[in-house]
């Protein structure tokens, strides 16, 4: 391969002395020579082995799995592959009774996170900006639930909101025969009960993000508006909110991202059983495990998919758009 | 996984190209996914002196159960069984993918249609010749359970137990309770039970597995055993009106469970029976093993589910049965086949027994003079059952339990009165998954 570099490169050819002069040890002259042979080597490995694992792991899977969204194949050997077309998501969309509750929880995930623990994180971030004592302290209690992992997180609720002996029916008498309150199976409570564990996460999450927005919001700003005689929530609102609007944006983002890749918490909750059906744990269901349905997870998988594409690729447009506009 | 260690990444002081070298390697292992699963049989393939066996027995007293079994074979043949242990629910969801790579010779499964899916799908080796040999240990029953759909052997059962309704006989006493044996009879005791201000019935569904118990033993009682098998390999439709019947009996049987059930584990539930408030719990006998109490173990009793056709009467007993299967290429054949003619004997069996007596021995010739009361019983209900049913996720096809039986039937359980729409969407989504083979 390094050879071939070598050999293609045209001002190597075009050398004073032709000769089997080694190439390692080539008088440095212009940009290209700055390279040793095995520089070059180095540099197509840092590009190439990039590019084969993003070809590898990224195009090539979400490809397979959308060609796979067409067919029903149980995983086992190639040749129980067969070819139904849109027989799946015709299945998925009039026939599984799980499917539409799922996209809605994902949904109401989406709503909810932005609603509360968005403009909470905010809240917080404004208050630790402010240099209170102990400000470490509180941010590192704030964020530790991120640092958590979400299966842990999720272990932990599911503790908490056991119908039996978990804290909450345990303190309000809840437990008893009659006046049960079933946090985790009921369908009407679970997604809201399992939203607030998330919440308690997400909250530390934009708060992370918000203060480190604010951290870059220009000083002199906030004196300008104190000197103007404006009080802190006109500050917050004319002054700084609209210079956190990257920040603003990024969170967006992320929270999107967040809710439709909601799924370790739920699984470790309960398992997605009614009232918190999720996108990705049908998908979860229906491939991995004996059940092997891969083209019908598939199938669910390629919606999922395009649910994102719709989300991001406005977003990539208009930061592109700003990137080369600015 | 000793495959995985010379990458390169774990190198000290690793320079620019250190680190290339291994993020060369991390490529190499992204392309050779389909290697790790080899890890399990790397070195020892071609030993005549080990057989590789795969195991779901992660749970403390069954893996040292297994680990006793394997240690008296190799006293007897001077084999080695090399166990490789895996999580049992991890163990399970990963099978097929085992089952396609480099499987170990032998491995841990169930009998049933679960193992007829892959013999039929020939993952697995067939073991006539084995069973020529162990035939005479097994009843009749059992050797229906261990061939496949070809009519040849794919399975040697080593233990198994039953489905009951388990009860305290102080409680029955202190209370003077009878044994139900008609389902009016069972309806009036949850009635009596209640005003007593004990909880009937203990349940727990949050793992969506223990209410297709409940569903299989109404089903057979009132529909029969031919009806149940049907039904399971998407013969018989749901929409049948022998099905909604089961679900109307549920439904009047269900005031009397326990409730919050949706977010109770079978754990929980079995609390209820430990501590003396619930009066009754259908479950495997594996609730035993929430009895860690002598005293409370020895009160515990179970009796079989009441009849409500007369016609079928208590004549089914669902005993799950665990056991061995030959994956489809094993490495050492003979050592194979002289470990299953030694598992297939009663010796193994008692062996096995003495470590974990929750399960009860598949062969009819293991020794029971060191059974428990409990252990008795449940061997002579299986013995005397006329047939024999595995459990929902055993006798049907997984794909169809786990991804629509378990949802309808929690479904069922939060909203009994919409039992029609349910089935008409059971059997619909049936019919494409049985569709494809």
């Amino acid at each position: 391969m390094s050879a071939d570099i070598t050999t293609k490169t045209p001002e190597a050819a075009a050398e004073p002395p032709p000769g089997p002069a080694p190439v390692d040890k080539r008088v440095p002259r212009g940009h290209q020579r700055l390279l040793t042979r095995r520089d070059r080597v180095a540099l197509a490995f840092m590009a190439g082995v990039p590019t084969i694992l993003h070809v590898a792991l990224v195009w090539v899977t979400a490809l397979a799995s959308i060609l796979l969204a067409f067919t029903t194949w149980d995983g086992i050997g190639f040749d129980s592959i067969q070819w139904v077309g849109l027989q799946n998501f015709r299945e998925l969309f009039t026939n599984n009774p799980q499917f539409w509750p799922a996209l809605q929880h994902n949904v109401i995930w989406f709503v909810a996170l932005i609603l509360i623990p968005t403009p909470f994180g905010l809240f917080l971030a404004m208050q630790l900006d402010k240099n209170i004592r102990f400000s470490r302290v509180y941010q590192t209690a704030f964020f530790l639930p991120v640092v958590v992992s979400l299966a842990v997180t999720g272990f932990v609720w599911q503790l908490i909101y056991n119908p039996d002996t978990g804290l909450i029916n345990s303190v309000i008498g809840a437990n008893k025969p009659g006046h049960y309150i079933d946090w985790i199976g009921d369908p009407k409570l679970n997604l809201w009960a399992v939203l607030i564990a998330a919440s308690w996460r997400h909250t530390g999450y934009m708060m992370i993000l918000y203060l480190a927005g604010l951290k870059g919001v220009d000083p002199s700003l906030r004196e300008a508006s104190a000197l103007d005689g404006a009080n802190e929530w006109q500050t917050f609102k004319s002054v700084i909110f609209p210079t956190l609007r990257p920040t603003n944006t990024v969170v967006l983002v992320v929270t999107i991202i967040e809710s439709l890749r909601a799924f370790d918490l739920v699984y470790v909750f309960n398992k997605g059983a009614q009232g918190t059906e999720l996108l990705s744990i049908l998908i979860t269901n229906n491939i991995i495990g004996e059940s092997s349905r891969i083209g019908y997870g598939s199938a669910i998988a390629v919606v999922l998919l395009v649910i994102s594409l719709v989300v991001i690729i406005p977003y990539l447009i208009t930061t592109f758009r700003k990137e080369r506009s600015g | 996984m000793r495959d995985l260690s010379p990458s390169g990444l774990s190198l000290t002081g690793p320079s620019r190209r250190g680190v290339l070298r291994g993020v060369g390697g991390a490529a190499l292992l992204g392309a050779g996914i389909p290697l790790l699963s080899a890890c399990g049989d790397s070195g020892s393939s071609s030993d005549p002196k080990t057989v590789t066996l795969g195991s779901n027995a992660s749970d403390a007293v069954p893996k040292k159960a297994f680990a006793s079994v394997y240690a008296d074979f190799k006293k007897t043949s001077g084999i080695t069984v090399k166990v490789n242990t895996k999580d049992h629910n991890t163990f399970q969801e990963q099978i097929n993918s085992y089952l396609q790579g480099t499987p170990d010779d032998v491995f841990n499964w169930f009998a049933g249609y679960r193992m007829q899916f892959f013999a039929a799908k020939r993952l697995a080796t067939p073991i006539d010749d084995v069973w020529a040999k162990i035939g005479d240990n097994f009843p009749d029953a059992m050797k229906k359970l261990s061939k496949g759909e070809d009519g040849k052997y794919y399975f040697v059962p080593l233990t198994t137990y039953p489905w009951a309704v388990f009860y305290r006989k102080s409680v029955f006493a202190d209370k003077g309770y009878t044994v139900p044996t008609t389902w009016d009879e069972l309806v009036a005791l949850c009635k009596k039970m209640k005003s007593d201000g004990l909880v009937p019935i203990a349940f727990g569904d949050k793992d969506a597995w223990p209410a297709m118990g409940t569903f299989d033993q109404i089903n057979f009682r009132l529909n029969g055993y031919d009806f149940h098998v049907d039904l399971m390999g998407g013969k018989a439709e749901w929409t049948d009106p022998k099905v909604k019947a089961v679900f109307d009996h549920w439904a009047e049987l269900l005031p009397y469970h326990q409730d919050g059930f949706m977010g109770r584990t079978w754990q929980d539930a079995a609390q209820g029976l430990v501590a003396k408030k619930s009066g009754m719990y259908l479950l495997g006998s594996f609730v035993a093993q929430q009895f860690t109490n002598k005293a409370d173990l020895d009160d515990l009793d179970f009796f079989a589910f009441p009849e409500i056709n007369s016609a079928y009467g208590q004549d089914t007993v669902e005993a799950p049965t665990d056991g061995f299967m030959v994956s489809k290429s094993p490495k050492n054949k003979d050592g194979v086949a002289k470990l299953l003619e030694y598992l297939g004997s009663p010796a193994a069996e008692e062996m096995y027994l003495k470590t974990d007596p929750s399960v009860v021995a598949a062969s009819n010739k293991a020794d029971t003079s060191a059974y428990s009361a409990l252990q008795k019983k449940a061997f002579e209900m299986i013995g005397n059952a006329k047939t024999l049913t595995q459990f929902m996720d055993r006798d049907s096809r997984p794909d169809f339990t786990s991804t629509v039986m378990q949802p309808a039937l929690q479904k069922f359980l939060q909203n009994p009165k919409g039992i029609d729409n349910l089935l008409t969407s059971i059997e619909r989504q049936k019919k494409t998954i049985f569709a494809t083979s």
